[in-house]
């Protein structure tokens, strides 16, 4: 397959590669510590290294600072962006800056709405949607050309990707979304944390059934559970997740001091299982506050070492 | 229609408080019907603004009176004569008739009585929802003549967004998710096809982003 | 059945009391009454299915507007009961009448002899 970008992660895609990525939450300061601290921590275990933008609306260090960091100390960011906070100028410039650094991954999302967040009461903007802004990071790389139509003089080299979320309402729209996506340009998908595997892989079958498995990379995202409460509040808390009773009961099931171990080997059954699912890329590795074992549910998930492309 | 809510009467007091002859004028048009600045209201309002001072032993004029519309010349016109007998004017029209007064009528303070919401529907007698934002190019005939613009938290035009959860938005179980409807709509419609047409970036200076806005229709000027 | 009650009261039919309009009650008071309630039917014995559930909210309207300009909310109240009790429709009229003699006159009463 030809390579479009400069992405690490397209390579290690291209060459067959199970991918693993991972991510970075930056921190309510301005430490750069606290970025580079936990990127030491997943580097050797991961291809690429998600940074979230102000994620559930919290004010934070911008993604786009974060990602610097990253690729000072060498490694591959992919820069999330959210269209919440900011215009198709903002966007536009934004993915400019990222590119001068040399950032060659990007994730095209909505974000959450601001009145989850510490800024209830400011605006947001959503001058444009996810997919238009997967359009408009398409546009100005393979057109070379801004939105207004003017050249870019060394325009932006980047891997686009996006979101899914497979368990989200109407279920009925999950694949045609995806086909949406992929019409607007999207090449590579992390998923929403997968724990119905049913669900999961039924949407898969339904998008390979319409053709769309040969053109997006699609990484399945998992999320080890922490303890039983962790998986009750995900079941009953957090919109857009699917959490079947019998991984709850699982987890409910195992003594307290056992649970932590219990929810890595959960989450490591799952790549298993997935590894060997049609069109199934590679793995989204989202410890949440746990990044310290995302080594280990690598490792034992027989995705490590790394392969080494250049 | 424009859909209005009541200002509490507490920051209307704050307003009116140093003066000494009031008109409070109401509109028989958009907040008459959702009940926030018609004649009752404005009754109302009158008569606990005089209780109100009487009881604080200040003397203060309050009248009241009721135009068909705050947004045309020829009703706002109707006051001329009597209005260099008050000091100030509150109103319960709507945004667009307090600025229409306050233009017109130069030296006499204007004050809101009623807060501007949203141009809605009443979907029930006391609850009035949103349907337009008035961004200045339709799109309902691309999404089943349901507005993501008004009804999205997120005006997202490809959505719905990874917040919707059972037909409902994230930001609240009691709103319906636009894009929800939207799917719905066009399966009732048979266009179910239609959702994956990827709606294109919207040109935005037909909404509020372009600067204050007029219609020109040089047919109808006389 | 001549039942006494307090002479001080004075009756203003409505046909309903869901004729009973904000704007009355807050009349009322504003010409000098020293409390004002309504006496609907029973609740679900409406002829007119809801009049008294309105009027029921007016007075809570009216409640509020009466705190917010210092006027005092329990000065306006209603109550609910059949046409055959009349025994308790005299002992809502010596209950209101004592409950307004508690709060004492209406200061608008007061303000207005002061005005003048």
């Amino acid at each position: 397959m030809k390579l479009k970008t400069l992405s690490k992660l397209e390579k290690i895609l291209a060459a067959g590669h199970l991918a693993v990525t991972s991510e970075c939450g930056p921190p309510r300061g301005s430490d750069p510590e606290v970025i580079t601290k936990k990127a030491e921590m997943i580097k050797d275990y991961v291809d690429a290294i998600n940074i979230t933008d102000n994620q559930t609306s919290v004010t934070r260090m911008c993604s786009l600072a974060a990602c610097i960091h990253l690729k000072l100390m060498g490694l591959e960011p992919i820069l999330q962006m959210v269209t919440r906070d900011r215009n198709r100028i903002a966007l536009q410039s934004d993915i400019l800056g990222a590119a001068s650094y040399d950032i060659h991954n990007i994730l095209c999302l909505s974000g959450d709405h601001q009145s989850f967040g510490d800024c209830a009461q400011g605006q947001n903007v959503h001058d444009l949607d996810s997919m238009q802004l997967i359009q408009a990071v398409r546009h100005m790389r393979d057109e070379g050309k801004f939105l207004g139509g003017g050249d870019i003089e060394r325009p932006p080299n980047m891997f686009v990707g996006a979101a899914a979320n497979p368990f989200a309402d109407p279920f009925e729209i999950r694949v045609p979304r995806l086909a949406k996506k992929i019409a607007a340009g999207v090449e590579f998908i992390q998923s929403q944390c997968i724990y119905n595997m049913d669900k999961f892989e039924l949407w898969l079958k339904m998008a390979g059934d319409r053709g769309l498995l040969e053109k997006v990379y699609i990484l399945a995202g998992v999320t080890p559970f922490k303890t039983a409460g962790m998986a009750r509040y995900m079941k009953k808390r957090v919109p857009g997740m699917d959490v079947p009773d019998e991984v709850v009961k699982r987890m409910a099931d195992t003594p307290k001091e056992k649970q932590p171990e219990e929810g890595i080997k959960i989450c490591i059954e799952q790549i298993q299982r997935l590894k060997e699912v049609e069109g199934v890329h590679g793995f989204h590795v989202m410890a949440i506050e746990w990044e310290e074992m995302v080594p280990e549910i690598v490792k034992k998930s027989g995705l490590y070492p790394r392969p080494s492309v250049d | 229609m424009i859909v209005a809510d009541k200002k509490p009467i507490e920051e209307i007091i704050e307003e009116i408080k140093d003066d000494e002859k009031i008109l409070i004028l109401g509109c028989n048009e958009c907040v008459t019907v959702c009940e926030a600045g018609g004649k009752k209201e404005v009754g109302i309002l009158a008569s606990a603004l005089r209780m109100y001072f009487l009881n604080q032993g200040k003397e203060v004029k309050i009248d009241e009176k009721t135009l068909e519309r705050q947004c045309d010349h020829e009703y706002l016109e109707e006051i001329r004569d009597v209005m260099d007998q008050y000091d100030a004017v509150v109103s319960l029209a709507c945004g667009v008739g307090v600025q229409f007064m306050a233009e017109k009528y130069q030296s006499t303070p204007v004050y809101p009585g009623v807060n501007t919401c949203f141009l809605g529907v009443t979907e029930e007698r006391g609850l009035w929802t949103e349907r337009c934002q008035a961004c200045g190019q339709c799109i309902l005939a691309r999404t089943g003549g349901i507005c993501p613009v008004s009804r999205c938290a997120k005006r997202v035009f490809n959505g719905p967004c990874g917040g919707s959860t059972k037909g409902k938005c994230e930001i609240h179980n009691e709103i319906d998710c636009a894009w929800q409807l939207i799917v719905d709509r066009l399966k009732a419609l048979d266009r179910f096809d239609d959702y994956e047409n990827l709606i294109p970036l919207k040109d935005w200076s037909f909404e509020r982003a372009g600067g204050p806005r007029k219609v020109v229709r040089e047919d109808v000027q006389q | 059945m001549r039942l006494q009650y307090p002479s001080n009261i004075q009756i203003i039919l409505v046909p309903c009391t869901g004729k009973v309009d904000a704007l009355y009650i807050l009349r009322a008071f504003e010409k000098g009454a020293d409390g004002v309630y309504v006496v609907g039917c029973m609740e679900g014995d409406c002829h007119f299915n809801n009049g008294n559930f309105r009027a029921h909210k007016r007075v809570e309207q009216v409640q509020k507007i009466l705190d917010t300009i210092n006027i005092g909310g329990e000065r306006a109240q209603m109550y609910n009961l059949s046409s055959s009790e009349g025994p308790r429709f005299a002992q809502i009229a010596v209950e209101m009448d004592e409950k307004i003699r508690k709060l004492g006159p209406n200061p608008i009463k007061l303000a207005k002899k002061k005005a003048a």
